[in-house]
């Protein structure tokens, strides 16, 4: 019976990751196109970016002609197109470098940067949101509200800046840039991250948190939650054993809308602690215009969001047995 | 400044002196060598070269000082210096003769050649390059190298300026051939270890470097942080040494600081009010005149720019340069004046659009101030504030009144040709003054110093009384370092030490 229902739930499960897939690729289709198109509108191209304020005509059509600008924009799009199929991102514009090249080198960072914030981020919004579902009402369940609340209320740069200024300005206990270099020392690395991941954790956290305590709660007046407490199962077992199962849906659904955050959400915190991630690669390939370069990275976004709600449904899938069954 | 010329007497003076310290700081303890500084510039991007013909921004000329050189190098003073030259002269300013110095070898051993000095000038001609100075280098008629340590350059016409257009860093010599740029082959004071575009620029000691006992750090390691809050807290948490463009309104953190020190840089930078002048009403010299009544200097300088700027006279002549001319009546804020010229130009109670922006420093603030101002004399100014993004290809000089921004160029020639010239590219205003341009080529070519500076007073004059520009204040450099660091200066030409600093300091920690 268990054998069976497990075996459906897995083809279930692959059937839904298979259509999913296909239409992920759609939606990374018409992602670029849009991109493409609403690049289109920006003032100015990546010739006039790059020669800028000192531009004169000829040197302009000089640079277009060998970046390839003057041709016709759809015969660009579809140049793009063909070589993102066969696996060959394009050249960027701007550093003459192949774009997987200048990708490569910024989304390790990136990557490292989000995981390190989810390290920290998962447990401790968990934590919190049970705790306080647990605490329904009680000072605990207050406290942790109004932090939480706050912590929502508080824009991130608010944050970045206030914690440079105490932490490294002050106190000078931790450095106030996040240098990133390939001999540095996972110590060093970890120093220098620290007021990233912090800054990070503290947004995702408290959106997490609030999600869990919301859906634990709303597992916490069913009837078969009022059984399990009737029949004198300890609380922390009831939470553990008889709500998360069910309650792990929505949770792994909003985490995953907030670790997508992490990787392309990072820009302020990037910026404010010069972290060389993919996030300012991006903005930077907006104002100069590299078209190969911001396509790439709205590209990776998107695929590393589609990603994860495709985690978070499969996830939703397996721990309910009606969609199981289905 | 009797010796501006580059004659051949004065160079041969200049061989030993040829450094940019003058010589009270000679007298001061003897720098030492060793030592590691992190140093912060503006902005660092994928746009990051190390092509110097492509430098276009702080970070690059830093850069590009770091690990090459120049045939000639800027004194304080602006007087142009040898450096990879040992004498550059010439009888009619349009033929010159270079001579290298001798015994001057790249970063791979390789000796500095006549050919190589040949190929980096020529480059500049290609398009293929994509040379920041095409146009300048136009002037090349051509370069040749008559030995190995000899060369001649044929310029179309004749400019007394070459030696100083030689010292900018887009005209840094490389190794003849180069078309590799991951990393730099130069004869500079530091060899290149590591360079990651957008990130950062490793530098380390060049031990035979040609310049006896320099540089004196041991490594610079440059990065870029663009946010200039970011920036300061770098500095004042001790995780940078040297920072580039420190806000105004930053300084009083700076100063605060016993750690840390400004260092404040007199340029030539300005932020204009451009009048076009091919419509109208912005063509009306009536009008021109107005805005110029209108502009309240002493505010912009203390407000906008907490002192750290220069009073300006709607010319493009800082006062400290030689050429400046100094009997000019300076303009000033004169509400009667301005309404009076409106009056003339039938423009009270017209709504004019202006258009400012975060790309043209301070240009929002003083459209506000002179929005201001004008609705006292019945002038209608409606401020449009586009962003910065785009803003140069988009809305400078399109539309009748903008904003402009220009950085300080090293002489008074490259200023006028290239803003100023009745056919120039970046003729802002889009005036037209056959006198203005025939002064700027007798100029040009003239080596007599006393009539030279008579005729760029002539034509400061013209730009003052006649040009549909206003340039209320010529705005300071500021840069900030940690006290340790010894040895800095500064010069007109730009911050850090006119991007220089890397072959001058040294650090006592």
């Amino acid at each position: 019976m268990a054998g069976a229902s497990s075996s459906s739930g897995a083809k279930a499960a692959f059937s839904l990751i298979g259509k999913r897939l296909a239409s992920s690729l759609l939606t990374l289709f018409l992602v670029s196109l849009v991109v493409f198109a609403i690049a289109q509108l920006l003032p100015g191209d990546a010739a006039q970016e790059a020669l800028g304020q000192s531009a004169t005509a000829e040197q302009v059509a000089a640079l277009r002609h060998e970046m390839g600008l003057d041709r016709p924009a759809h015969e660009r799009y579809a140049n793009w197109l063909t070589g993102m199929v066969s696996g060959d991102p394009g050249q960027s514009l701007v550093a003459n470098l192949p774009v997987s090249e200048v990708i490569s080198s910024r989304l390790p960072n990136s990557l490292l940067l989000a995981a390190l914030s989810a390290l920290v981020a998962v447990p401790v919004a968990l934590l919190i949101g049970i705790a306080s579902a647990m605490n329904r009402g009680g000072k605990l369940d207050r406290a942790l509200n109004i932090s939480t609340l706050s912590m929502v209320a508080v824009p991130e740069f608010l944050v970045a800046t206030l914690a440079v200024l105490i932490f490294s300005v002050k106190l000078r206990w931790l450095p106030s840039i996040a240098m990133v270099s390939d001999d540095m020392s996972w110590g060093d690395y970890l120093r220098g991250a620290a007021m990233p991941i912090l800054c990070l954790s503290i947004v995702v956290i408290a959106q997490m948190a609030r999600m869990t305590r919301a859906a634990v709660i709303d597992q916490m007046d069913r009837p078969y939650v009022e059984m399990a407490v009737l029949k004198g199962v300890a609380p922390v077992r009831v939470v553990l054993r008889h709500i998360m199962p069910n309650a792990v849906a929505p949770i792994v659904n909003a985490m995953a809308l907030s670790l997508s955050y992490l990787l392309g959400g990072a820009i302020i915190v990037e910026t404010i602690f010069n972290y060389p991630g993919l996030a300012s690669l991006m903005v930077n390939a907006v104002t100069s215009r590299d078209m190969p370069l911001l396509q790439a990275c709205a590209m990776i976004f998107c695929a590393a969001y589609l990603i994860l709600m495709l985690i978070a449904d499969v996830t939703a899938i397996l721990a309910n047995p009606r969609l199981r069954a289905q | 400044m009797d010796d501006f010329s580059f004659s051949r007497r004065n160079m041969l003076g200049a061989l030993g002196a040829g450094l940019l310290l003058p010589e009270t700081a000679l007298a001061a303890p003897r720098p030492r060598i060793g030592g590691r500084i992190r140093v912060a510039s503006l902005s660092s991007s994928t746009a990051d070269t190390l092509d110097p013909a492509k430098g276009a921004l702080s970070t690059d000329y830093v850069r590009h000082y770091m690990f090459y050189n120049g045939l000639t190098q800027l004194d304080r003073n602006l007087v142009p210096r040898p450096a990879l030259a040992e004498r550059i002269e010439s009888k009619d300013q349009q033929n010159w003769h270079v001579r290298l110095r001798r015994g001057v070898t790249f970063h791979d051993g390789a000796t500095l050649s006549a050919k190589d000095v040949a190929w980096s000038l020529q480059r500049h001609k290609d398009p293929a390059t994509g040379s920041k100075m095409a146009t300048i280098a136009e002037q090349f008629a051509e370069v040749k190298a008559t030995g190995p340590l000899d060369l001649t350059i044929r310029l179309t016409g004749p400019n007394a300026d070459l030696p100083t257009i030689l010292a900018q860093s887009h005209f840094l010599i490389l190794r003849a051939g180069t078309k590799d740029f991951h990393s730099a082959n130069g004869t500079g004071p530091y060899r290149c270890a590591q360079f990651r575009p957008g990130v950062r620029t490793l530098a380390q000691r060049n031990p035979n470097y040609w310049r006896n006992g320099r540089p004196y750090l041991e490594e610079i390691e440059l990065i870029g942080i663009p946010d200039e809050v970011s920036r300061v807290n770098a500095l004042l948490s001790g995780d940078v040494h040297l920072i580039i463009a420190v806000n105004p309104r930053s300084t009083k953190r700076i100063r605060a600081s016993r750690r840390h020190a400004l260092l404040e840089s007199k340029s030539g930078l300005y932020t204009n009010l451009i009048m076009r002048q091919d419509g109208a009403p912005t063509n009306n010299p009536h009008f021109v005149a107005a805005m110029k009544y209108l502009l309240d200097r002493p505010l912009i300088k203390r407000a906008l720019y907490r002192d750290y700027a220069t009073i300006a006279n709607d010319h493009p002549i800082p006062p400290f340069h030689p050429y400046y001319r100094a009997d000019l009546p300076q303009t000033s804020l004169d509400l009667d004046k301005a309404k009076w010229h409106l009056q003339r130009a039938g423009l009270r109670g017209v709504r004019l659009p202006v258009y400012a922006s975060p790309a043209a420093d301070g240009s929002v603030d003083m459209a506000s101030i002179m929005q201001e101002y004008g609705s006292r004399v019945g002038l209608n100014l409606a401020v449009n504030r586009v962003p910065g993004d785009g803003y140069w290809s988009t809305h400078w000089m399109k539309h009748p009144l903008t904003f402009g921004n220009t950085n300080p160029r090293p002489t008074a020639d490259l200023i006028f040709s290239l803003f100023y010239k009745s056919d120039a590219d970046w003729n802002e205003s889009g005036w037209k003054n056959p006198q203005f341009d025939r002064l700027l080529v007798e100029a040009r070519g003239e080596a007599d110093q006393a009539r030279r500076k008579q005729l760029y007073g002539e034509m400061q004059g013209l730009v003052h009384d006649r040009c549909g520009v206003a340039i209320p204040v010529f705005i300071s450099l500021i840069d900030g370092y940690d006290r340790r660091l010894k040895g800095l200066q500064s010069m007109s030409t730009g911050g850090l030490m006119g991007y220089q600093f890397a072959e001058n300091v040294w650090w006592e920690g």
